[in-house]
């Protein structure tokens, strides 16, 4: 069963002569333990896909079922607890809280939902120390690099028991090489079982996921196929030009 | 990838043999080209004739026992190869830019669905060198730099394809231009 779905699920904005189809009868599901990449050039209705997913926004149409309850059919109250419990999200500008250290910033949303401080410490400890960032605990977010500031928005997004990560260019302000630590990490988590979609524009971003899923103008238009093994890519590869 | 500057340049280390050379070369290239004797001893010959590196025995023929060294004029040769760019002046007729072009002539063809079929075999292409790259290029560092280079270049190709819809879409907004292309395009072409 799939952990996220959505099904024709369709957001316009304004009505009328300036209504925009931002999503138009959106199919797309995510298994728990899969990597989902959603490419697309800006406008192209991605993250008003990602904001749907996370019930941040309504659709206009269509349902969206995170695993196995369908979120119409959810109060308020249930939706917030949802979000706190069982989705993370990481954003292009980290969103970390200026005022907290990371340990504090990882903690916080487990406190939120009503575990003790001692706990929500070690949890935010355990899941520093997965991302290698046992070092910085106490550290406040103008004393981290971009890098780490997203490793810390990544273990806020994965603490407890959070099995769906969803992610707005999550390497956007970061250098290449910060960038792909970023996906290694989501990648990870994935492994461990969390499902995770992350949305770009960058191809070298997507190609890190294990299914990337092309969207234009609010319609998923295509889907990349599972890769063959790797040893056929270098297997296949050309001899080197005899060119002197 | 030139070989022959290539085994310059490990020669450039100290005196090896022919065998090692082509070991050397597939380990930097991270195993991705491989070689073939015949290409080593072939190259090390016309290297030897050019007097760019020599041997401890001139009168044999190349093979596994003989050990080559490089000479000052082989240094020179290295050194002035390292530091020329290579010929990216002229644009090379690339075959995905004019399947594109063509496509805005033929009746029927959408060239926005030509696109998309290029930049999901591309962005595939791009997941298998990711993921060799998510299994042992942390531990082995010239196979990461070539896998680094060809996820770049993939990378590229897909900018352009993704400029060259939102080009193609503004178009479709805009008047037709008759004015001629800025001089260096026909330059380019004049060249040809």
């Amino acid at each position: 069963m799939s952990y996220l779905e959505l099904r024709r699920v369709s957001k316009s904005y304004g009505a009328g002569a300036t209504e925009v189809h931002a999503l138009s009868e959106v199919d797309f599901a995510v298994e728990r333990g899969s990597f989902v990449a959603v490419m697309g050039p800006s406008g192209s209705g991605k993250s008003t896909l990602l904001t749907i997913a996370g019930s941040l926004e309504e659709p206009t149409s269509g349902e969206v079922v995170i695993n196995g309850d369908a979120l119409s059919s959810m109060s308020r109250n249930d939706k917030a607890r949802l979000r706190r419990r069982t989705v993370g999200y990481v954003f292009q500008d980290f969103n970390l809280l200026a005022g907290l250290t990371a340990a504090e910033n990882v903690s916080l949303p487990l406190e939120l939902d009503g575990l003790s401080a001692k706990k929500a410490h070690l949890a935010a400890m355990t899941a520093l120390e997965e991302l290698g960032l046992a070092d910085r605990a106490t550290h406040y977010p103008d004393e981290l690099s971009g890098g780490e500031r997203q490793r810390v928005a990544i273990a806020r997004a994965i603490v407890g028991d959070r099995f769906l990560l969803l992610a707005d260019e999550p390497s956007g302000a970061l250098d290449s090489s910060n960038g792909e630590a970023v996906m290694r990490m989501i990648l990870a988590a994935c492994r461990r079982g969390v499902a995770a979609v992350v949305v770009t524009h960058d191809a070298q971003l997507a190609s890190w996921a294990d299914r990337v899923v092309f969207i234009r103008d609010g319609w998923i238009v295509d889907q990349t196929v599972p890769p063959p093994t790797p040893e056929s890519l270098v297997a296949d590869l050309p001899e080197p030009s005899p060119r002197q | 990838m030139s070989v022959r500057h290539a085994l310059l340049a490990f020669l450039s280390e100290g005196p090896k043999y022919g065998l090692q050379l082509r070991q050397e070369f597939e380990k930097s290239t991270g195993d991705v080209w491989p070689l073939n004797v015949g290409q080593v001893y072939t190259t090390l010959q016309r290297l030897e004739r050019d007097e760019l590196i020599e041997s401890d025995d001139r009168g044999e023929e190349a093979g596994p026992q003989k050990v080559f060294r490089i000479t000052e004029a082989g240094r020179k040769e290295l050194d002035t190869w390292l530091n020329t760019p290579p010929d990216t002046i002229e644009p090379p007729r690339d075959e995905l830019v004019i399947k594109v072009l063509a496509a805005l002539h033929v009746p029927g063809v959408s060239v926005h669905d030509v696109i998309q079929v290029h930049r999901r075999y591309l962005v595939e292409l791009m997941q298998q060198w990711t993921r060799l790259k998510e299994d042992e290029a942390e531990s082995d560092m010239p196979f990461a730099l070539v896998v680094d280079a060809e996820l770049f270049r993939l990378d590229s190709v897909v900018r352009w394809l993704d400029t060259a819809e939102g080009r193609l879409k503004r178009a479709v907004l805009e008047a037709p231009s008759a004015k001629p292309g800025p001089i260096i395009r026909r330059r380019l072409v004049a060249r040809r």
